[in-house]
């Protein structure tokens, strides 16, 4: 007979997504025992590293949803957010382009629902502003929002959930939950949840597992959720086009388009994305790139910006969006969180597709009022709040960089050459708080790998610091955690 | 202080090497070389195949042979070398920033050669549709795991491009016992050298799918599949055509670009197709006194080339920091054919002529000399085959070897009884 080893914990968080390292985080200022499980091998697997990377303002959704509420409030608060987590964060603001009359309707109709939003920063500008402020862009008007902003959304979850684990909660990678059984009578172990490694005594079970969500609600029996998985594709652009935009770019919103139109985005390290697409689809993992809609992305994105080449894409990359709204209806439903009434501190957050990122942190604090009604919430007196991320060398001054050398050597040796990540930060990458030690790892923490070279230079440098500095078989390599091996062992 | 030298060359592969050994013969005084890496020679360390230096020695070497060849020139001339140092940028005024163990400094030059190579084409940069997996490597990267890192990529491997990296890695995958389902290129007719395509492919049966492509990659976590598909007159895929192969490996040998990050950072004019450093008749970029040669200036074929390259470029920048009269470079082309071998020819790997030989009745044609008809008669009753493999040393190193004259049949026999020693 197998035996499982048992923990016990009061609360336990399925996913971790930004929402749930979010709830982590947030959790982990009172005296809790909070374990958080992902059947993936690192956070931010799924949508929360998959998106456009942008803190919005909350113009695009409906007045009085819990969508709009709760992506101003985080949107207010993201930028001291991200001080305390040590997150690349910048305001660059965004545009919304009009290309025709009923566009420049529509911008008249998000600009009103913005500001009944309580978004503040919002301005409609002429097409001859538009010219000057955006030279290379097309379109005859727009709406500017000034507090949208771009961030890293890896690094966003990787933070939140350092500064959770500095803070006490436990992160347990590469376990997927099988079943939840309710426990009637116990007030402290109301949940017994299964995974395939262990099993979790829990007083509450706060299910963020996103895409997965419906399944892991299904397990108690909660079959009245519906997610239809709606997959957005991506390309990513050379460094060399970030001349042509510093400010995200977005057409006005189509009628009945699960999502925001493609658009244009710079990220904070400087490559431009387009996208995403919006697709249906069955499969909620399938992260696939399709030749229709490489093709398509590249010739929308032209005509919002038609100095753009084919030879610019570097790469491209997929998410899904976890909507509620059936194929048949498109757009918006809102995000539904709840303890459900018939399973007490059983807390569902069903359908946070975007602006879930942005309103991350108001969600985490919306799961601890739900907890703190039913049991007094005591404060963690060591909590500390401040996570310090890795120190990027290619940011530092000369004299700084010469001084972190004689310090530590391994600053000395670049091994990706397109961001010029030295040997020293990939040994910070790899020794991170979480234990993680894939390619894909290392890749988020560091950004090595990720230049116009996809890793040509330094892709076999990890592999041997890995081997050699850290002892790690060279079968036992993987880009994201166990059945994603890159190698079958030494040639002799 | 700041240190100055005459003629700083960025880059220690054949033609940084050849650059900054000229340099130190025409007269400049102080010459330095710059590596990122921490050995000498760049990439021909992992190019452990023979066919290097049949223009400039007169015989077959493997790239390590022809690589310590080159440093041996170097020392000799006296030239400095400075490996683990990675030239950060460099201004117009000719000042380098430059990282090493030791710390970060800044070096200025009279005058600089750019021997900075080239960088391959990623799946990224050509959009391959589908999953993203691990088991997708390029060409480069593979022949640098292999050969020197002593790491196995897979056991089933597609190769995408029939460049002749990915036809040398062909046969090197097989002869370390992976299969190697098909090599995949989308033109009408292979890119490699035709002696790649017989040497490398046909004397191992790998198949050789032309005007095809890879149209999708299969797998969520790991590569379990790639499809492939015919391609069009506008190399697109056409839909009916597609077959799936089931493979744990996809290696990508899609071109190399030439890599001009540093040149970048001086404002240094760049052809705008092929990445590489435009330069004068003189082999002088758009910022005088900073010289180009190699790979980061155009991809050439023959390593031989790079280095006569290399030459002239380090004997101008001597010319230019004592203000003498600089040497026109005469653009040379490679002799070696490519594309399919003639068929019912052997294709002669002896010189860089690579006769097409063939026979007529009793005679053998098609070759120039006599060492041709006689490779020509061997290659009809006994074929012989140089082996470059590679033997782990006492050190647990992987060391390149090269043994000649091993009967064709017996390459795996040969491989496998070294690896048992």
């Amino acid at each position: 007979m197998i035996h499982m080893s048992l923990m016990i914990t009061d609360v336990l968080i399925i996913g971790a997504g930004a929402v749930g390292c979010a709830v982590a985080r947030e959790l982990s200022r009172y005296k809790l025992k909070v374990v958080v499980v992902d059947k993936e091998y690192d956070v931010a697997a799924g949508t929360s590293g998959r998106n456009s990377a942008v803190v919005h303002a909350g113009f695009n959704n409906k007045p009085g949803s819990l969508m709009a509420r709760l992506c101003v409030e985080g949107n207010a608060g993201f930028e001291t957010l991200c001080k305390e987590l040590d997150v690349p964060y910048k305001k660059t603001g965004k545009f919304v382009v009009a290309f025709d009359e009923e566009d420049q309707k529509t911008l008249q109709i998000i600009y009103k629902q913005g500001l009944n939003n309580g978004c503040k920063g919002l301005r409609i500008l002429d097409g001859e502003e538009l010219k000057r402020r955006l030279p290379d862009v097309g379109g005859i008007s727009a709406m500017e929002s000034i507090d949208t902003a771009i961030f890293d959304p890896f690094l966003y979850t990787v933070a939140l959930a350092e500064n959770a684990s500095c803070n006490g909660v436990l992160f347990r990678f590469g376990e997927e939950v099988k079943n939840i059984e309710k426990i009637e009578g116990k007030e402290r172990e109301r949940y017994s949840v299964t995974t395939d490694k262990r099993t979790y005594k829990a007083r509450y079970v706060v299910n963020c597992a996103g895409v997965g969500s419906v399944r892991v609600a299904q397990m108690l029996g909660f079959n009245q959720y519906k997610l239809y998985p709606c997959r957005g594709e991506y390309l990513i652009l050379d460094k060399i086009a970030e001349k042509f935009l510093q400010v995200p770019v977005y057409p006005a919103p189509k009628k009945g388009i699960g999502g925001l139109g493609v658009h244009l985005t710079p990220t904070i390290h400087g490559n431009i994305i387009i996208g995403p697409s919006a697709e249906y689809i069955e499969d909620g993992e399938d992260y696939s790139s399709t030749k229709l809609i490489i093709d398509k992305l590249f010739d929308e994105a032209k005509k919002l910006l038609p100095t753009l080449e084919r030879k610019h894409i570097i790469g491209a990359y997929s998410g899904i969006r976890s909507k509620q709204a059936p194929p048949s209806e498109g757009g918006f439903h809102d995000f539904l969180i709840q303890e459900e009434p018939e399973c007490k501190g059983f807390i569902n957050l069903i359908g946070i597709e975007s602006p879930g990122m942005t309103a991350s942190m108001p969600i985490a604090r919306m799961v601890c009022n739900i907890i703190g009604h039913s049991i007094d919430l005591n404060p963690n007196l060591s909590f500390n709040p401040i996570r310090k991320g890795i120190l990027k060398f290619s940011d530092q001054n000369d004299e700084e960089k010469d001084r972190l050398i004689k310090i530590n050597p391994e600053y000395g040796e670049v091994v990706c050459r397109c961001q010029n990540v030295t040997k020293a930060e990939i040994c910070q990458a790899i020794e991170n708080p979480l234990g993680v030690k894939s390619i894909a790892s290392i890749k988020y923490r560091v950004w090595a790998t990720t230049g116009r070279c996809n890793g040509g230079y330094c892709f076999a440098r990890i592999a041997e610091i890995l081997e050699k500095d850290y002892g790690i078989n060279p079968e036992d390599i993987t880009l994201r955690g166990k059945g994603s091996e890159y190698f079958i062992g030494r040639v002799k | 202080m700041m240190e100055r030298y005459d003629v700083v060359v960025i880059g220690a592969g054949p033609g940084g090497l050849a650059a900054a050994t000229s340099a130190k013969q025409h007269g400049a005084e102080r010459v330095l070389v710059f590596d990122r890496n921490c050995y000498c020679g760049g990439v021909l360390n992992q190019c452990i195949h023979d066919g290097f230096g049949l223009v400039r020695y007169k015989e077959a070497l493997t790239g390590p042979e022809y690589a310590e060849k080159a440093c041996r020139e170097a020392d000799k001339a006296n030239v400095e070398i400075k490996t683990g140092a990675m030239v950060l940028s460099i201004s117009k005024d000719r000042v380098m920033s430059v990282v090493c163990g030791n710390g970060f400094m800044k070096v200025q030059a009279g005058a600089i050669v750019l021997a900075t190579g080239c960088r391959e084409r990623t799946r990224g940069a050509i959009s391959i549709p589908g999953t993203r997996p691990a088991g997708i490597y390029t060409a480069g990267v593979v022949q640098n795991l292999v050969n020197i890192k002593n790491i196995m990529i897979g056991k089933r491997v597609v190769v995408l491009g029939s460049g002749d990296i990915g036809l040398i890695m062909a046969r090197r995958l097989t002869l370390e016992g992976a299969k190697v389902l098909a090599v995949i290129e989308i033109l009408p007719e292979p890119c490699g050298l035709q002696r790649n395509i017989s040497q490398c492919l046909y004397d191992f049966d790998i198949p050789l799918y032309v005007s095809h492509t890879v149209s999708r990659i299969i797998g969520k976590r790991k590569l379990e599949a790639v499809e492939i598909s015919e391609v069009d007159d506008n190399k697109q895929p056409i839909s009916g055509t597609e077959r799936i192969i089931e493979c744990d490996s996809l290696v990508l040998s899609v071109g190399l670009i030439p890599e001009n990050e540093v040149a970048l950072t001086a404002g240094i004019a760049l052809n705008e197709k092929t990445n590489g450093i435009i330069t004068d008749d003189y082999l002088q970029s758009s910022v005088p006194g900073i010289f180009a040669c190699g790979n980061c200036r155009s991809v050439m074929d023959l390593a031989d080339l790079v280095s006569e390259q290399g030459e002239v470029a380090g004997a101008n920048a001597t010319c230019y920091i004592k203000g003498e009269k600089m040497k026109i470079y005469m653009e040379k082309q490679s002799v070696f054919k490519k594309g399919f071998p003639e068929k019912g020819t052997v294709t002669c790997p002896l010189c860089p002529n690579g006769c097409s030989i063939g026979e007529y009745g009793e005679k053998v044609v098609g070759n120039k000399c006599k060492r041709g008809e006689l490779y020509f008669r061997q290659e009809q009753i006994d074929p012989r085959r140089t082996l470059t493999t590679t033997v782990k040393g006492i050190d647990g190193m992987l060391h390149p070897i090269k043994i000649e004259n091993v009967r064709k049949n017996e390459l795996f026999y040969k491989i496998q009884n070294l690896d048992k020693n």
